[in-house]
């Protein structure tokens, strides 16, 4: 194998079948993928998600994971968001030309494993390669599948009044991992990535109780965006308490130094759950019960007056709105 | 002591909230002369907790808010040079000038990159040895030092492409120039922290002995200004006015020596315009004859043409303390972060963007 990825391994040639042969079909074994039809066939029964997403961030690797640990961690908890179980992915590769075998290698192997762990399997894909400065070292693009269990209605727009909100735990994480890295901005950290697949947590969540309301991950825009998404889709207010929302001292830290406020940070491993108040502490206690809901907690609760903002009690007892994340804070972080 | 959760401890800020309840008698309004505070007053929600007898105005201490439209203009036209590359802190690329932004000429073309120091934007230029690095000069003593640091280094490193337009501000000057126009009547001064952690707290004299006016250097963490606020009640409950730090961890009465230094070698003041204030004198910093090779007013043929305010704005109001943000019709409707008229809604220290962002007209 070349060292380095060229232009030639995307044009449908050898070094191309090379690529897909020793490099994508050893990683990703399963029968559907290795018939290397035009598109993997299958059959599938009871109502079905099926979610996209692309995947740019920058730099590629940072600590806490890279880009195609990413990938399948995004693309799952977006269908792990509706309640559904991950089954299959997608995944095309957009590479510059010039990247080393070598850092392509490493990310086919974080794909493998986080695919493995998410018990989801990569059946198709593609790649391109293209001119250097056309791409950013590696663009990946991802669709996935998954089957929603009987019972489960989970959607932005079921809040309630009365309901509570809960977050799986600490904010910040990922956005400010990768930002330590970025050239020009590189400080020194200990902080890693919280991106993680989060099928298993909704699982045991649903086990506890299928009443869930809405569940949403709170990626690009932090959680002050997504509480606003929520909370304009079911019309309705959610107050949160400042002093309930778990930030670790370092991305305090962070942000103070940066001007960031973590409510805005991005997530890649956490997840907002909205629940019937009867229910609130059957699933916190199945969360806290799995690797990835250690830290959750109650933050706030749903209101009916004022619908569409997020209020939060501040820690001197006054409380103020919180808004959308308006324009760019963090540049490709995901 | 992690310097951060320690001043957010809510037992903390109810202790010192009941003792300014219990302290304050007389009716009196202070100034938070810096964006800084106001952001942190805003996102704390501190003037919800004071009692009625103290009202706060927000002050002019938001180096963007204040810079001039014929200054964003230059900048704006410097971008458009061919060969040059603007190098500048984030704030500034959505500033409107009188008819663009940084922004949108990047957009078009123009090479304007981000940088988080001055010391990028001498790479930068180490980087382009054919192109011309210009770095935007705008903030107050607080970031002048660094600025006057690059351009020493530029000297001794021998590069050639690195410019400085100095369109820097100092704050004593200006506090005058309003304690003199009379238009607000204040009684008290939170003073900048980051600004005083250069100048130390001597500058302010001038206030507490000639305008009778208490002065507390204030941090930016809740419970600063908390035990900022509760100080200045206590001067005007025992009918004193005088200097006092009340962030100890940041600020020396006499400054930091080696920073003014380096700005007293590179700078020397001059008349600048403030928005909505206009010409104050000494209140600018332009870069000395010594260092003129780096200074881009020198160096460039900038011609921007006349300045145009947008109508309705009311940002110069809002910045001398006049008016609130609640006042100016287009707020909220016609002026917001996405689509900002005037600069007080695009910098995160502006007076407007904290009453939108923090919900400052919200009573739920």
């Amino acid at each position: 194998m070349k060292d380095k990825i060229l232009l030639a391994h995307g044009s449908g040639g050898k070094l191309g079948h090379e690529l897909v042969e020793k490099g994508f079909l050893k990683a990703f074994a399963n029968p559907l993928l290795a018939k290397l039809d035009d598109s993997a066939v299958f059959d599938l029964s009871g109502r079905l998600a099926f979610t996209t997403d692309s995947y740019v961030v920058s730099p590629i690797f940072f600590p806490g994971g890279d880009i195609g640990k990413l990938a399948v961690c995004g693309t799952v908890n977006d269908l792990a968001m509706s309640g559904a179980k991950p089954l299959y992915l997608s995944l095309s590769f957009i590479i510059e030309e010039g990247l080393p075998q070598g850092e392509l290698n490493q990310i086919v192997s974080s794909v493998r494993k986080a695919a493995q762990e998410a018990g989801a399997e990569v059946i198709t894909g593609d790649t391109k390669v293209v001119h250097r400065g056309s791409a950013d070292k590696l663009f990946i693009n991802t669709a996935g599948i998954g089957i929603i269990p009987e019972g489960v209605d989970i959607s932005g727009g079921n809040a309630g009044p009365g309901d509570k909100v809960i977050l799986s735990g600490s904010i910040g994480d990922h956005g400010i991992a990768v930002l330590s890295q970025r050239e020009g901005l590189s400080f020194s950290t200990q902080l890693e990535s919280d991106c993680a697949p989060l099928g298993s947590l909704v699982a045991e969540m649903l086990k506890a109780s299928l009443n869930i309301h809405c569940l949403r991950d709170p990626t690009r825009g932090g959680l002050a965006t997504t509480l606003n998404e929520l909370a304009k889709q079911s019309k309705v207010s959610i107050r949160i308490e400042e002093e309930k929302v778990p930030v670790r001292e370092e991305v305090l830290a962070a942000c103070e130094m940066l001007g960031f406020d973590p409510l805005y940070v991005a997530n890649e491993g956490k997840l907002v759950a909205i629940v019937p108040a009867k229910d609130a502490d059957k699933v916190l206690k199945a969360m806290r019960e799995n690797h990835y809901g250690k830290g959750a907690a109650i933050i706030g609760e749903v209101k009916a007056e004022y619908p569409g903002r997020v209020v939060m009690k501040t820690c001197l007892g006054s409380s103020r709105i919180i808004d959308m994340l308006v324009g760019d804070m963090l540049p490709r972080i995901c | 002591m992690k310097f951060i959760t320690e001043f957010r401890s809510s037992e903390l800020a109810e202790g010192l909230i009941s003792q300014i309840h219990r302290k304050s008698k007389t009716s009196a309004r202070f100034m938070e002369f810096c964006g800084g505070h106001t952001v942190t007053i805003f996102r704390y929600g501190i003037r919800r907790v004071l009692p009625s007898t103290i009202d706060m105005v927000s002050g002019p201490g938001c180096p963007i808010c204040v810079t001039a439209n014929a200054d964003l203009d230059k900048a704006i036209a410097l971008a458009q040079i061919p060969e040059v590359i603007i190098a500048t802190f984030g704030d500034m690329l959505k500033v409107p000038g009188s008819h663009s932004s940084l922004q949108e000429v990047k957009a078009n073309g123009a090479d304007v990159r981000m940088v988080y120091s001055t010391m990028d934007a001498l790479k930068i230029a180490e980087d382009n040895p054919g192109k011309s690095v210009v770095f935007l000069g705008i903030g107050f003593e607080t970031t002048a030092p660094t600025i006057a640091a690059s351009i020493l280094q530029a000297e001794e490193n021998g590069i050639k492409n690195y410019y400085v337009l100095s369109l820097h501000k100092l704050c004593p000057p200006v506090i005058r120039a309003i304690l003199d126009s009379g238009e607000v009547k204040l009684h008290g001064l939170i003073c900048p922290g980051h600004v005083s952690a250069i100048i130390g707290s001597h500058p302010w004299e001038f206030i507490a002995q000639d305008y009778g006016i208490p002065c507390v250097v204030s941090g930016f963490e809740p419970l600063d200004i908390l035990q900022c606020v509760n100080m200045l009640v206590a001067q005007i409950e025992n009918g004193e006015s005088k200097v006092e730090i009340a962030y100890r961890r940041g600020v020396r009465p006499e400054g930091n020596q080696q920073a003014l230094k380096l700005m007293e070698e590179v700078f020397e003041t001059c008349p600048a315009e403030w928005r909505g204030i206009g010409e104050v004198p000494d209140s600018g910093l332009k870069v000395r004859k010594e260092y003129q090779p780096f200074d881009a007013e020198v160096a460039f043929d900038i011609d921007p043409g006349s300045p145009y305010e947008p109508e309705g704005c009311i940002c110069g109001d809002i910045l001398r303390g006049v008016k609130t943000p609640l006042d100016c019709w287009l707020f909220g409707k016609v002026c917001t972060p996405e689509s900002p008229v005037g600069p007080c809604m695009v910098s995160s220290e502006g007076s407007c963007s904290a009453y939108y962002l923090y919900g400052g007209d919200f009573e739920g």
